[in-house]
This record gives structure tokens, sequence and C-alpha cells, in this order.
């Protein structure tokens, strides 16, 4: 699948607001981190505008942008039309929360996180689903990609916060946390890649064409010698050797080393701390770009067999 | 709505049958989808730099070429690819507007033009590569079964059919109710064992793909299938055969 740049770009930087907007409605009212009510908002800032730059970079993509508003209105059958339902919707509460901590007022901040917690969570469930739900594509049609998406978001979320609390003075928790989150989705990573890697076909050319009787099937003549929409958006591949270093890189620059940043910073505190999740946070999300980039890059869609034969 | 409508047995549900042991692969069918389609309902069909190298453009239909099976068994199959107007597609439940809808009176699969965001989704989760977007105008397009043909009372009856089943010289294409068991497209699936495309996906496609026949028996060999005098590697022996066949 063709990696569209405003979509790998959408889903890192609203993933990434979404986490950071997660943990902190959800840490702050817990007492788990210890941020000023202007701290708070800061981090609230950053998030929204992390979300918002993705979710105006994904009307982008739309080839009729200016009619953007119609899709929130098929929310009982499209995973897309309840992100964008979900993704509305959580702006209530996250503005309440600003409120919240602009007028320090500690219940309304409580319960207008908490919701802005779930809200979070659910708009990127969704935009896991929008992926898992699209049978053709076999890497996207599979058990771990919603999961994936989730931990992602937590993940880059928990770096970022770290970042922001060890700024105003403790991190502890949201380090912990993106050392946490950062392994298990290194793991999950490493599960899906296997699984994607060893699963068979969901479907074979001779499947596609009823032709399998006869016996192997083979394109001859193409239908068009020219390129077409369906090649340029769904026949983008990559190179095995490519794919496994892209691979490397996000493992190491993304997951590994943003945690043993956390790690450090744990250990180290005070400015050091702060430094040195700041490098944290820009390689978590670079590594998340290249991740994203390869969700696409690797995944592969059916209507390849009629023209590949694979 | 992009909710299914719920199918009732022997409901209509209009499609194609189409036959891949006559079908020559002449591209009369495509082009002339172009034709009809590019001023109909889903008029203008864009085309890219028409003039010039990279030329590309919007089409309904692509008239593929295959081989299958090896040596003597081997045949060439032409095999024309469109919407199959299938009775549970994802194209129509993952679109966010309700453009993309599956109609309950014949089962057609259609795109309102006007609602369209032009989000691409409806063509990612279609496995057969039947919609594609028109970059024009913003929109996705795809085959309407001649929705402005079909139902035309300003043209002669026998040419309300689809403009590729008007067009094909081999007569390859049908196009009827295959809901109904009783009608003529359903018993020619059911006289020549029609298949429906990766059925494994669950779409449930309503058009159908009628198999090459078995081509009647191998034993006639033509003359040139003997050996020539270069398929014998011994020399003594190929001497021997040219000795002979003097
Ligand atoms: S062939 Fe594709 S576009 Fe047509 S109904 Fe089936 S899934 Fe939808
Ligand atoms: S491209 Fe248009 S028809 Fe297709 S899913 Fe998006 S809004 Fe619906």
């Amino acid at each position: 699948m063709n990696p569209a740049p405003s979509i790998v770009f959408f889903t890192t930087a609203s993933g990434a607001g979404y986490g950071l907007l997660f943990w902190l409605g959800l840490l702050r009212p817990l007492g788990l981190v210890a941020m000023s009510p202007m701290a708070a908002l800061v981090a609230l800032v950053l998030a929204l505008v992390l979300i918002t730059a993705g979710l105006l970079s994904s009307t982008l993509h739309l080839g009729n942008p200016k009619r953007a508003w119609r899709a929130v209105s098929q929310w009982r059958s499209s995973w897309l039309s309840r992100e964008g339902v979900a993704a509305i919707l959580t702006y209530i509460p996250a503005l309440l929360l600003g409120l919240g901590l602009w007028v320090d007022a500690p219940a309304l901040a409580l319960i207008a996180g908490l919701l802005a917690a779930a809200g979070a969570f659910a708009t990127v469930y969704c935009t896991g689903m929008i992926y898992a739900s699209l049978k053709p594509i076999r890497q996207w049609h599979h058990p771990l990609v919603v999961p994936g998406y989730l931990a992602l978001s937590a993940f880059s979320g928990a770096v970022l916060l770290a970042m922001l609390a060890a700024f105003s003075g403790s991190g502890a928790v949201p380090a912990l946390l993106a050392i946490l989150t950062g392994a298990a989705a290194l793991l999950l990573k490493r599960a899906y890649w296997q699984a994607i890697d060893t699963a068979p076909p969901i479907a074979t050319i001779e499947s596609a064409t009823t032709l399998g009787f006869i016996g192997k099937t083979r394109p001859l003549d193409p239908p068009h010698t020219e390129q077409n929409y369906l090649l340029r958006e769904m026949g983008f591949r990559i190179a095995r050797k490519h794919a496994t270093k892209l691979r490397l890189i996000a493992q190491l620059g993304g997951f590994a080393l943003p945690a043993l940043l956390a790690l450090l910073a744990l250990l180290a505190g005070g400015t050091a701390a702060a430094l040195a999740l700041t490098l944290g946070a820009i390689l978590a999300l670079a590594g998340l770009l290249v991740e994203r980039w390869l969700m696409f890059a690797e995944a592969t869609h059916t209507v390849t067999l009629y023209y590949r034969g694979s | 709505m992009t909710c299914l409508p719920e199918i009732t047995p022997g409901q209509k549900q209009l499609g194609l049958v189409i036959d891949l042991d006559t079908c020559v692969g002449c591209q009369a069918c495509a082009t002339n989808c172009k034709e009809w389609n590019a001023s109909g309902h889903s008029g203008p069909l864009p085309d890219l730099k028409p003039y010039s190298a990279g030329a590309e453009g919007v089409w309904f239909n692509r008239v593929h070429s295959y081989e299958a099976g090896e040596g003597e068994a081997g045949r060439t199959v032409h095999f024309p690819r469109s919407c199959l107007h299938c009775e549970t597609p994802d194209c129509v439940t993952v679109c966010p507007t309700g453009a993309s809808y599956k109609r309950i009176e014949d089962g057609i699969v259609l795109i309102d033009h006007d609602i369209c965001i032009g989000c691409g989704l409806c063509a990612w989760a279609c496995p057969y590569g039947a919609r594609e977007m028109d970059e024009d105008e913003g929109v996705m397009k795809k085959c309407t079964l001649c929705i402005d043909r079909i139902y035309n009372e300003t043209i002669p009856e026998a040419q309300r059919q689809p403009a590729c089943v008007l067009t094909c010289p081999t007569s390859a294409r049908h196009f009827g109710d295959l809901g109904d068991p009783e009608s003529k497209v359903s018993k020619l699936v059911a006289e020549r064992g029609g298949q429906p495309l990766m059925p494994e996906l669950g779409y449930k496609p309503v058009n159908s793909y009628l198999p090459p026949r078995n081509r009647s028996s191998a034993a006639a060999q033509p003359e040139e299938a003997s050996p020539t005098p270069m398929d014998i590697k011994n020399p003594l022996l190929r001497w021997m055969d040219k000795v002979l066949t003097r």
C-alpha cells in the first residue's frame, strides 16, 4: 500500500497527542504525576496541537476536503466515521480539562481528565479498527493491529509526558510508564512482524481468477500499459532488504533507545533527566514515523493478484 | 446509508455473467464502457495526459489475460474485471459518508458523487480493484451496471442492457437477475458451473464467471509433433534416420 505522507504523519502525530492526553487525564487526577496546573496546561496544549495537526493533515488526503464534515454520519457501520465522531467528542472533555486547569478547579479537571482519557482511548481504538477491518489487506486485517496502534500511542504519549513532567520537577511515573509501554510496544511489533512474515496469503491468483482448476496461473498481458490509480495506491511494494533495515531502525531508534533514555532519566533526575527525555521523545516520534511508513509499505492488497499474480 | 440491505432469497440481484470460454480479449467491452460512462451517470471520466506518454484514466472494466496450466493442458484465458455488485461488500460499510450504497430494489452498488469526500477507503476495502478515484473531481467512481441504460425508457427495449454486454462480439457477457433462480442468467450459471471470484473473502459476489470448457481430446497430434532430425541426439541414429527417410 502507498504510504501517503499525510496519513503517516496523521497517525504518528495524533497517536502521540492522544497518548499524551490519555496519560495526562488519567495520571494527574490519581496524583501520580506531580505537575503544577500551568505545566499540565502546557502538556494539554501540546496534546491538542498534535491531535489537531494530525487530523488536519488527514483531511489533506481527501479528494474533497471541504465535504469532510459528512464523514461523521455513518457511525453505525464505518470505523472511519466512528473515529471522526470520537475525535470530535474528545475535544469537549479535553477543553473542559483545560478550563479546570486554567481556573484551578480540581474537581472539574479530575472528571474532565478521566473523560478525555476515555475519549483518547476510543479514538485510537477506532483508528486501529479502520485498518484492522480491511479484509483484502492481510497485514492490516490482523488481531495485533489494534493493540499495536494503542501501544504505540500509549508509548509516544508517555515519553512526551515524561519529558514535560521532567522539566517541571518530577517525571518518575511517566518515565517508568514510557519504559514499560516501550517494551510492550517493541514485543508487540516483533510478534506482529513474525506473524505477518509467516502467515499464508488470504487469496491466490487461482482463486482470484477461478482458473485454478486448469493449473497454475500467471499473468500474460496486462489490461493497460501505463499506471493507474489501483497500481499507484495499492501496488506499492518495498524490497525485503529495505524493510528489514527499516524494522531494525524502528526497533532501536523508536523503542529501545527512548526506553533506555527514560531509564537513564529515572536514575539521574534533574536537568539531565529532562534532556535525556527530550532526546528520547524526538527519537520515539522519528522511529514511529518509520514504523507507520512501514505499516503501509509492507501491506499488500489482493488487487495485485490480478496484476502481478502475487 | 452505508448499512447493507437485508437480502432475502429470491430478491432481485442484477449482475453479469462472464464466459471465460468465449471471451477473446478484444477489449470492446472496456472501450464501450468508457465511451458510454464518460458522458452518463458517472461522467465525465477523467483521462490524465491523454495525448502523451503516461496516459491514464478511470476505467470501470479492465481486461486481463492469463496463462493457466502447463504445456498442452495450458490455456490462455482473457479475463474482464469489473465491479461484481457483491451481496455483502465492505466497500459499502466502510464508507464514512453514506456515499457508497447498495440498492435494495436491485442490488446495484453505487456511489453518490455529490456526497463522496474521496477518502479512498472503499477502494481499499474492495478486494477486486473495482473502484478508481476520479482525481479531477476528487470522488470515487465505479461500474454502475449502466444504471442509465438498463432503466432508460428513451432507448429501444433491446438496448436496455449494460454497454459492455451489448458490444461484446462473442456474446461472452450476459446481464440479468441472479437473485432469481429461474432467470436465464441463473440457469446459465447452474448449467456451466459459474464461479465467484475470491469466495474466501466473504463478499459474496453477484457476478459469476463461467469456466473455460474442457478441450476435446488431445489425441489428434499435429504432424510437427513427431521428432525432427534435430531432436535425435545420437549422431549414429540421426544418420540412420536420414538414410531411412530418404
Ligand atoms: S466488486 Fe468491489 S466495488 Fe463492487 S460491490 Fe464488490 S467489493 Fe464493492
Ligand atoms: S471515497 Fe467516497 S464512496 Fe468511497 S468510502 Fe470515501 S466517501 Fe465513501
